[in-house]
């Protein structure tokens, strides 16, 4: 993706995945006229949507849809090819669920977290508001994902140091009686 | 003379039955007090390894883990995933058969690939996971018979604890000797999963990661080992 013909504004998507979850109300949040205005303002031209198992559909609008510069939406619930729409991604906007997280965070796309308030045990804003904490990412609700578009600052996010399985593997390999190499 | 000698045997019932339980007893305190503790001496053979792989996130944290274990110390190894979920060994046998060993000879033969019941879905209520669980556990006591791992390493969710359980008890019965290592996922940074509290308070797992340091304040027979992902 990246830069198109000349006179046309280089192509920015925003991706949102719901993994293989069912968060309609993230949907819901991402289909407002309010949202999808804020994103085109932010210089954002396409959104795409991966809605999982949800029952609520978008409405899709084509470039021809609406006036010049106005944003192009799409959706589907699933694809195997996931991590090519992260990679050409601009923005990420992700369910809680720690496999999206980490992958978004290793190709380094600015991501906004999205917990899901719905789930029975809900322990997954731990590790969404932990990262917000460190400053990798942007955490959010539904109801509040709009004001975060909004005010939030990609530049003040840091870089995640992809994490290391050496040290529990050293642990295993003592207890066992393995002598390091 | 019948009577007396009916009680005689009654006796020795009584007598054996008490011995039984005495030595079960004993050896389950053994069990208690040796685990956790390092295996005697240096090891040069290699450990049967059970991998539990628990869906999405989990199983991505223990194929990183899995990805810089030595296969040749670990072998063979046995996956296993929940009979619902078709990533999980998918993404195993993929890992698998991209690595080769120091030698440069494919390592994927040592792996098998197992399927069990779950002992409870994502949203399943507690009450009906009961009966579930008793199905799972009973599925897993077959595979533990079959597979007598050495090793055991988990990360949760559910699917771990029937065959942590049945492991312990093989440790009890002198059935096998396994050494449990719980990790416990990313996502938990304040509290442990059900089944990471589980293998915890009961002392069932041999050596207990957490990935958060607040969680290691917490649980301090935890070790905290960093992220992982």
């Amino acid at each position: 993706m990246g830069e198109t013909e000349d006179g046309v504004r280089p192509q920015r998507t925003v991706f949102v995945t719901v993994g293989t979850t069912c968060f309609d109300a993230l949907v819901r949040a991402v289909g407002t006229r309010d949202f999808q205005q804020e994103l085109s303002a932010r210089g954002y031209t396409h959104l795409v949507i991966q809605m999982g198992r949800g029952t609520y559909t978008p409405k899709k609008l084509k470039q021809s849809d609406g006036e010049d510069g106005s944003l192009v939406v799409d959706y589907f619930t699933f694809s195997s090819s996931i991590a090519d729409y992260l990679r050409s991604a601009s923005l990420v906007i992700s369910h809680a669920g720690s496999g999206s997280i980490f992958e978004t965070l290793r190709l380094g796309k600015p991501l906004i977290v999205v917990v899901n308030e719905d789930l029975m045990d809900n322990h997954q804003s731990e590790l969404a508001e932990e990262l917000a904490e460190r400053k990798h990412l942007y955490c959010a609700r539904p109801q509040t994902l709009y004001k975060t578009i909004a005010d939030m600052d990609l530049e003040s996010l840091l870089p995640y140091v992809p994490g290391d399985a050496t040290p529990v593997a050293k642990i295993i390999n003592r207890f066992l009686g393995f002598l390091d190499d | 003379m019948p009577f007396p000698m009916q009680i005689m045997a009654l006796g020795y019932v009584v007598a054996a039955l008490t011995a039984l339980v005495l030595l079960i007893s004993i050896r389950f305190l053994y069990v208690v007090h040796r685990s956790g503790k390092l295996l005697h001496g240096k090891s040069q053979r290699s450990y049967s390894t059970l991998i539990v792989l628990g869906s999405g996130g989990h199983t991505a944290e223990m194929l990183n883990l899995l990805s810089v274990l030595e296969k040749d110390r670990f072998a063979p190894r046995f996956y296993i995933a929940a009979a619902t979920d078709n990533m999980s060994l998918q993404k195993a046998r993929l890992m698998e058969d991209s690595m080769s060993d120091a030698a440069g000879v494919k390592v994927g033969k040592t792996a098998k690939y197992l399927q069990i019941y779950r002992s409870r879905e994502v949203g399943q209520s507690y009450v009906t996971s009961v009966w579930t669980t008793l199905v799972a556990t009973t599925h897993a006591l077959y595979l533990m018979i079959q597979l007598r791992p050495e090793v055991i390493l988990c990360n949760g969710p559910g699917t771990c604890i029937p065959l942590c359980a049945i492991a312990f008890l093989f440790k009890v019965l002198g059935i096998r000797w396994s050494s449990i290592f719980y990790m416990e996922s990313i996502a938990r940074v304040k509290r442990l999963s059900l089944s990471g509290l589980l293998l915890y308070k009961l002392r069932v797992a041999d050596q207990f990661f957490v990935q958060w340091p607040q969680l290691q304040r917490k649980y301090p027979r935890a070790e905290y080992v960093g992220c992982l992902m």
